[in-house]
Parts: C-alpha cells; structure tokens; sequence
C-alpha cells in the first residue's frame, strides 16, 4: 500500500502539485445475514482505493479512485492537481509540518524495508482463523438465542455478523508516511416480539477486535429482551421530567456533541460550543476524553488521517470545556496543535476534523441505583430521528424515542411514540449521575459510554 | 442504446456466469458499474473541497436455495469478473448448472442534453459563487452561507443466467444551500436543494433562487417561538413533505419488510388502510426526476406502481428475490447504492396523487394546530410502524390561519393511524429530491405531494 501511496505522491508532484499526500487502503470483508434459521446471504470482498490531496500553493484539490495501475494512479493525481486549481485560495491550506509526526512512529517513505511499528494492538488473530462457515454459525446462533430468550419473540428481522481486515497507508512529499492494520467485527440482531396490539422491535449488539471475543447469545439475548420489554407500550403524558439515557442512546448525544466540539464548526461559527473554553458546560458528573489511542476502540490508530499521530484528549473535566479537536487545517487556523483528529470516512473522503474514540467516565452507580436516584422520571431505551431532528448548530433537539417508565425508582410500563426535546448544552448542564454500566456503542462513532441520568427534559406524547 | 456501454463484454459475461453455477445455484448475476463524479462547496465565500472521484467494479451473486452468496471486486478486466465469480461460488458445492445464452436487450437511458464532466469546473465554480451571493444577499442577519455542488455519471450493465443482458447510463446532479440565520443569542438554520437525473441544463432556470428559499428559512426561524407539544391536527407541506408518506407506507410496502413478517402492511393488500381521497405511487420512469433510471440495479425495467388506490393497499414493491419468492413480476425496484452492494426493494420516486382540496382551505379549517411546511427528514420502523420527522420550517395554526414560526419541532405517529387520519390532499402537486437510507445503503428518491392533512398527530415539541 506504502508503495502505491508514494508513487501517487510522486505523480501529483511530477503534475503540478507543490505538495501532496496519499491515504491508500485496502479491506478484506465478510458479512452473514441469516434469517429463519437459514443463511440469507453471505458476502466476501475485497475493496481497495486510493484518495490524494494535492495542494498548489494555497490551493487544495481532492481525487480518489480503485484503479491503482500505474496509469491508473498518475490520472488520478493529475485530477486532484486539477481539482486544485478551481479551488480559492485559503492562508491555512497546506499538510502537517513535519516535525508534527515524529519519526519514530513513521519510517520516512524514502527507507527501504519494513515501516517501524508502534506498540497498539490493533488486530485480532481470531479474525482471520475464523473461517467463513464458522461466521455464518456465528449469525445464525444470534438468531438461535434470541428466538429461545422467550416465547414472545416471534420472529427475526435478521441477524447479521459482519468482519473487516484493513490496511491504510500515508505518504506525503513531507517526507513521512506510515502504515497499520486493524481488525474489527460486529454482530446484531433485531428481533421481533409480538404483542396483543402489534409487533416491537429490539436491537442487540456487541463488536470486538476479532470473532472470538463477541458472545452470540448476549447479542440474541439483549434483542430479545428489548423487544418484549416493548409489548404494550402506550404514549406517556407531555410533561417535564427526570430522563436517564441508556448507554445506547447516550452514545448518539456524545456523539453529536464530540462532532460539535470539533474546531472546523467552531471556527466557522457553527457550534453551540464556539467561545465556550474555560466555561461550564456540563454537570461534573460529565466527564468527556477523546482518545486515538484506546485499542478497545475501533478508532484507534497510530496516527490519523493525515499522518499526525493520535493521542488522549480531555474535552470536559469539573463541569468546564477544556478544548475542541483539532486537526492540522484548524490548528494552524486557531493557532493550536493538531490533536490528531483528522477524521476519514475511507479513501473517497478528504480528511476533516472528528472524534476518534469518545469516553465518558463511568461514575459509581449500578444501573438500578441510577434508577433509584431518579424516582419518577422516564427510561429511555431507543431514539430515532437524530440526523433530521438536531440542529448541530445551534444543539436544539427534538428526537422520537422510546422506553420505560420509572416508578418509586424502579422501571415501571413501557412507553413509545414520543419525543424528548432540549438543546445539547441545557442537557449536558443537567445531567446529575452516570451509571457504572459503561459499554461501546457503534452509534455516533466510536462511544464508550455509561447510563446517564438527565435531572430534566421535556417529553411530548399525549 | 446502452445494452453494456462497453463495461463487459458478453463473452465475459458469459464465461463468468458459467463459472458460478458450475458449483451449483439456481441463477447466477454480473453487475458492472463504472461511476465518475466531481463535488465542490463554498463556505466562507470560498470555493473549496474541490474532489473527483472514479470507481470501477463488479459483483457477481449466486442464488441457490434460500442463500445469496455475493463477492464484489474493484476492476472490470477479465480477470477481475472471473474472481470474483469464484469467490461469490467458493462455498458452494452443488451440481452444475448451465446459464441461458445472454440476449441484449436494448434501453433507453433518460435524456442528457449538457454532459456535467464536459461543463468546465469553472462554470460549476461560478454556480456555486452565485448562490453565496443571493444566499448572502437575503438579508443582513444571513451569518453563515454554504452551497454545495455534486454531478455522478454511473454507467451499469448486467447480465444474469436468465439470459438478460442489459445496461442504463445514468447523470444526475444536485445542488443545496444551507442558510445560518444569527440575531443576538439566537442561531437559526435553513436549507434547499434542487437535483435531478439530468445534465447540466437542470441549472438553466434560476438555481440561485434556493440560496434565497434556505435564507428565508433561517430568517423567518428568528422569529420562531418553542414549538407546542401534544395532539393536534397537522398540515403537512408540497414537495419534501412527501418524505412523510415515503417514511410511513412506502418502506413499509417493500416487500423484503413484508416478507420477513416486519411490515405493519402484512397481510393488508387489498385493504382499506386510509380514506378513497388517497391514492400513491412510486414512479421510476419520471422524466429526468432524481429517483428514476431506465432499468434498475438488476436490469428490469423501471415503472410506474399504484401502492394506494383510493386508500386501498393496491401494490408491494419488488425487487428480483422478493419477486421469485411470491411468484410475481419485478416491479423494478431492485436498486443498490453500487457494486459493492446487494440489491434490494427500494423506492424510485414516491408521492401521493394530486387531490382537490386547495391548500387554503385545509388550514383554514384547523382551529388549533400545526402546519409543518418542510421536514429535515425522518425515520421509520417498519416493523412497529412508529416513525419520526424533524420539522425544518413550521408555523402554529390558530383560528384557521397561519401565525407564528416555531423552531424544533418534531412529528412522532404511528402508520397506521396518521395514513387513515389524512382527511385532505391539496391541488398543489411538486417533487422534490431526497436521499433514502436502508440496510446500509444509500440511494437517491423522489418524493411528492400537495398539501395534506392529518387529523391528529402528536407534535414534539418544548411547549407543554
């Protein structure tokens, strides 16, 4: 891959390019659906790309493309170099400075031999010893063990395991450039139970390094368990109230909330959180790290998406914004050092700032105590609705969400078809515990989080 | 003419399907694609993301029994097509099977006039410069302007053991505006697109004028009061508020949902779910509209499918698999976001039938409630039928008249009431363009509609 990135490099440079970079991977990838004890499909691929960013001056154009030939690889570096020169000028423009990815982590792409790695485990030895007929048991013991978990579960939407084997590689006309695998997998189920008036549904998941390390029948049981908890549920009454997040739902705010922490939007003046450094913004019991380096999190990397290497940030800590995510672009525009969060979504994406693995501290608090604390309030289990009813802007949200009502601190009947409502900075101020049942999340990127217990919110239904 | 578009030759084709079944399978399918795009932006007034993009690939599927085996490449040589046939057949041991020989059929891909790759990136620039100027220009409190441009080519061709060999040639671009309204403390958005499967003359009009819809948005949001909370009668707007009816029937109507038995629409065709005032289709043979091509993704023919007819469930929506599985005919609907993906039922352009109330009216007969102009989106279960939509422009009703804007108000309801509740469907027919989400996938829709009204339907708002 290091090859093909630095000859991209090279032919963006021999273009026109004054400076140039190259993120190049490769993934090899399984997936298994099954469904009524059968496997419904079953996917191996391979997929590879290369995306090169080439700066003229001041100017920054983007290419990518699948064909990595020699010839393939010049046109595209000849496009990025085009796409250059439509592009305004931007004072901030320009790669990282070298002196920013330090060598030691990096070989330089003009060494010879193997890239020097850096100790971060990022693979699992059981992905690949695990063969593809394995796998599809695997999907099917999900279903297995959420058709068994209880009566009531009637039926499977599906249950899908998924695995992935990837290789990324950066060269730059900097001089540095790098090279890791990873390895990740993930199983789920969405179960149907079926009550006196319809059917519910219940997500289970879990993900992991490597196939080895997921438990088929905790995924199978927590759909289950989801879905029945459903049957019956009735509208609540509009009110206002205590509200504890599950770590389910609490990952697709924190991860809202570390997209908004992201300079890009602050300096364009698109966060609620611009200007907020220093101030309080949270309840202390909030506590928030972003950290590129937490193997257990499938962000994590030796470095970033332009070769910085990523590291442990504290976001909030005592109630207060400590700093936003910065990576090279915003830095130098904010007059800050990058914190290794240039984010890509694969090689068709230009690196921007994002999260990378976001952590909230977990406090001390068992799951029913957590309850216990609230009294009356509302549970709720799942949230839908987040990309339409959010305004990353200015935070306001209204989202349709679902749940369980508290009662004398114990979770009570279930609830549905109705909406909480706050704005992001409101709610984080409110939040009054977290729970000791921190997990990771897929949803909203890569989250680790506990139960949050939310002193107030407003809910609509009835 | 676009039977393969010089993406694979049918020799290859047919050597790559009789590779796959010889272990076995009852059919066997190529899919070659060749896709080429260009996106930029403007932001702070400058041009920039400025990106180019090119992919080819193919991926072979194998049905055999109740299993689809699937395996996707980057490539389209020869060699490439070849493993990924064996691949996609690396698990199955059966008998051989033998493929019918491949016979093009010829379509019609929709008509481009002007190329978008042959327009010079300037010109596309100096659109992207235009609508910063009118969307700044809308008024003194506009902060924050953004505009974004984005053309795709897709060249598809497929040929499966049937003996179907065929292709489409598919362009389509679109542009959006986002607005960011500021007045002392108060931080508003706005947004509007315009795109098609069209070439560039789709900007022939007046695309500035959406930088000034999103800059009227966020304005008229400043004024905005906390949305209500609770029950209440709902007018939802022309256009993207489509996206309701596209969210709580449509996928609800995709029959891979209704075969697994996770569709509240099991079991209801030929039944009466809403009033006769209702009729709905989905339609992906509109000219030059943003969700229609000429084949779909498995080379059957795009048309036009009745889902409501006069409130009755008139029509599942097929792909190849559900289609075989119920013993029926494509509705060509099987559609995938590339050749990395597995086709599935999917929706083209969907939108409920023109009525004859006129907008007016239906609001001047609500004494209290909510006119919900436009969505941001919205999302639905279609298993439980719950849904959800972020309102992006929305008023109070009071005494039969529009009167003040509210911010952050979302719509929650379930399928089957909100369809039965809709007692109006205005004369003010109007598509517009949306991308759609499901299993992992995205692809572009079109949704429509006049003015309609429900009933009652529960308001999520702040205001208890």
């Amino acid at each position: 891959m290091i090859e093909q990135a630095s000859r991209a490099v090279e032919a963006a440079l021999a273009a026109g390019a004054s400076d140039a970079e190259a993120y190049a991977s490769e993934d090899a990838g399984r997936e298994v659906r099954a469904h009524g004890g059968e496997v419904e499909s079953l996917t191996a691929a391979t997929k590879r790309g290369i995306g090169v960013r080439a700066w003229i001056g001041k100017r920054l154009g983007y290419a990518f493309g699948t064909d990595l030939s020699k010839a393939g690889i010049a046109a595209l570096a000849g496009r990025a170099v085009e796409a250059a020169r439509v592009a305004d000028e931007d004072e901030f423009a320009g790669p990282p400075n070298p002196t920013e990815v330090p060598v030691r982590l990096i070989r330089s792409i003009a060494t010879k031999g193997a890239p020097e790695r850096i100790a971060l485990e990022l693979t699992d030895p059981s992905l690949a010893a695990t063969s593809i007929a394995d796998v599809a048991e695997l999907s099917l013991a999900i279903e297995r063990a959420a058709l068994d978990a209880d009566p009531r579960v009637a039926g499977v939407e599906q249950a899908v395991y998924a695995d992935s084997a990837e290789r990324v590689a950066i060269a730059s006309s900097t001089g540095k450039g790098g090279e890791y695998e990873s390895t990740s997998c993930y199983g789920y189920v969405q179960a149907l139970a079926e009550g006196e008036d319809g059917r519910e549904t219940g997500l289970g998941f879990d993900l992991a390094r490597g196939p080895a390390a997921l438990d088929p029948a905790a995924i199978g049981r927590e759909g289950a368990e989801r879905a029945t908890a459903m049957i019956g549920a009735r509208k609540p009454e509009s009110r206002s109230c205590a509200v504890v997040l599950d770590p389910t739902v609490a990952s697709s705010f924190v991860g809202l909330i570390g997209k908004a922490l992201g300079a890009g939007m602050v300096q364009r003046g698109r966060s609620p959180f611009a200007d907020r450094v220093g101030a309080e913004i949270a309840g202390e019991a909030f506590v928030l790290h972003d950290d590129g380096l937490e193997p257990a999190g499938l962000s994590a990397a030796p470095f970033d998406g332009e070769g910085v290497p990523r590291r442990r940030t504290p976001l909030i800590e005592g109630g207060r914004l400590r700093t936003y995510l910065f990576d090279t672009y915003t830095a130098r525009r904010g007059e800050a050092a990058s914190t290794g969060n240039a984010g890509r979504a694969g090689y068709r994406s230009l690196p921007s700032v994002s999260p990378s693995n976001l952590l909230v501290a977990p406090g001390t608090l068992a799951f029913a105590e957590l309850l216990g604390e609230v009294g009356e309030g509302v549970l709720v289990t799942d949230v839908a609705g987040l990309h339409s009813g959010v305004n990353p802007v200015s935070g306001v949200f209204s989202v349709g969400a679902s749940g369980l009502a508290i009662r004398g601190g114990e979770p009570a009947e279930p609830l549905r078809e109705f909406t909480i409502a706050s704005d992001l900075v409101s709610m984080l101020k409110a939040v009054r515990a977290t729970g000791a049942d921190a997990r990771w999340v897929p949803f909203g990127g890569s989250v680790s989080t506990p139960s949050l217990l939310v002193g107030e919110m407003t809910i609509a239904g009835s | 003419m676009s039977g393969d578009g010089g993406l694979i030759e049918p020799e290859v084709a047919e050597r790559a399907l009789a590779r796959v079944l010889a272990h076995g399978g009852e059919f066997a399918e190529v899919f070659a694609e060749r896709s080429a795009g260009t996106t930029m932006a403007i932001d702070e007034s400058r041009v920039e993301a400025v990106q180019s993009g090119a992919e080819q690939g193919a991926g072979v599927r194998v049905l055999s029994g109740k299993t689809t085996y699937f395996a996707h490449v980057d490539g389209l040589d020869p060699a490439d097509i070849e493993r990924a046939a064996d691949e996609a057949a690396a698990a199955l041991r059966e008998d051989r099977a033998t493929p019918c020989p491949l016979e093009a059929v010829a379509t019609t891909p929709q008509q481009i006039e002007r190329r978008p790759a042959e327009v010079p990136a300037e010109r596309k620039a100096a659109l992207l410069r235009e609508l910063d100027e009118r969307g700044r220009g809308a008024g003194s409190e506009i902060a924050q302007f953004m505009a974004s441009y984005a053309e795709v080519r897709r060249e598809v061709a497929v040929a499966n053991s049937d003996g179907l060999y065929t292709g489409d040639d598919r362009t389509r671009v679109r542009i959006g505006a986002q607005a960011v309204a500021r007045r002392e403390g108060l931080v508003e958005t706005g947004a509007e697109t315009l795109g098609g499967h069209r070439g560039f003359e789709l900007f022939d009009g007046d695309p500035g004028e959406i930088a000034e819809q999103a800059a009227r948005k966020a304005l008229t949001l400043l004024e905005a009061g906390p949305a209500p909370a609770g029950s209440m009668p709902v007018v939802v707007g022309g256009g993207f508020g489509g996206v309701l009816f596209h969210e709580m029937t449509g996928h609800g109507l995709e029959a891979d949902h209704i075969q697994k038995g996770a569709s509240v629409y099991v079991g209801k065709l030929g039944e009466q779910v809403a009033q006769p005032l209702l009729t709905a289709y989905d339609d992906g043979r509109m000219p030059n509209e943003w969700g229609s091509d000429s084949v779909d993704d498995e080379g059957a023919p795009t048309q036009k499918t009745m889902v409501i007819e006069e409130g009755r469930i008139a029509s599942f929506l097929y792909d190849g698999l559900t289609a075989r599985r119920d013993g029926v005919a494509s509705t060509g609907n099987g559609r995938r976001e590339s050749f990395r993906h597995l086709p599935v039922p999917r929706m083209t352009n969907t939108y409920i039938a023109s009525g004859d109330a006129e907008p007016e009216a239906m609001i001047a007969e609500v004494e209290h409630g909510f006119y919900a102009v436009s969505f941001g989106g919205g999302q639905v279960d279609p298993a439980t039928g719950d849904f959800v939509f972020g309102v992006s422009e929305g008023y109070l009703i009071e005494d039969g008249k529009v009167t003040r804007p509210c911010r952050g108000a979302t719509l929650i309801g379930n399928c089957l009431q909100a369809l039965a509740a809709i007692d109006a469907v205005g004369n003010d027919f109007e598509m517009k363009t949306g991308v759609c989400g499901k299993a992992g996938q995205k692809v572009p829709v079109g949704t429509g509609q006049g003015h309609v009204r429900i009933a009652a339907m529960t308001v999520g708002g702040t205001e208890v």
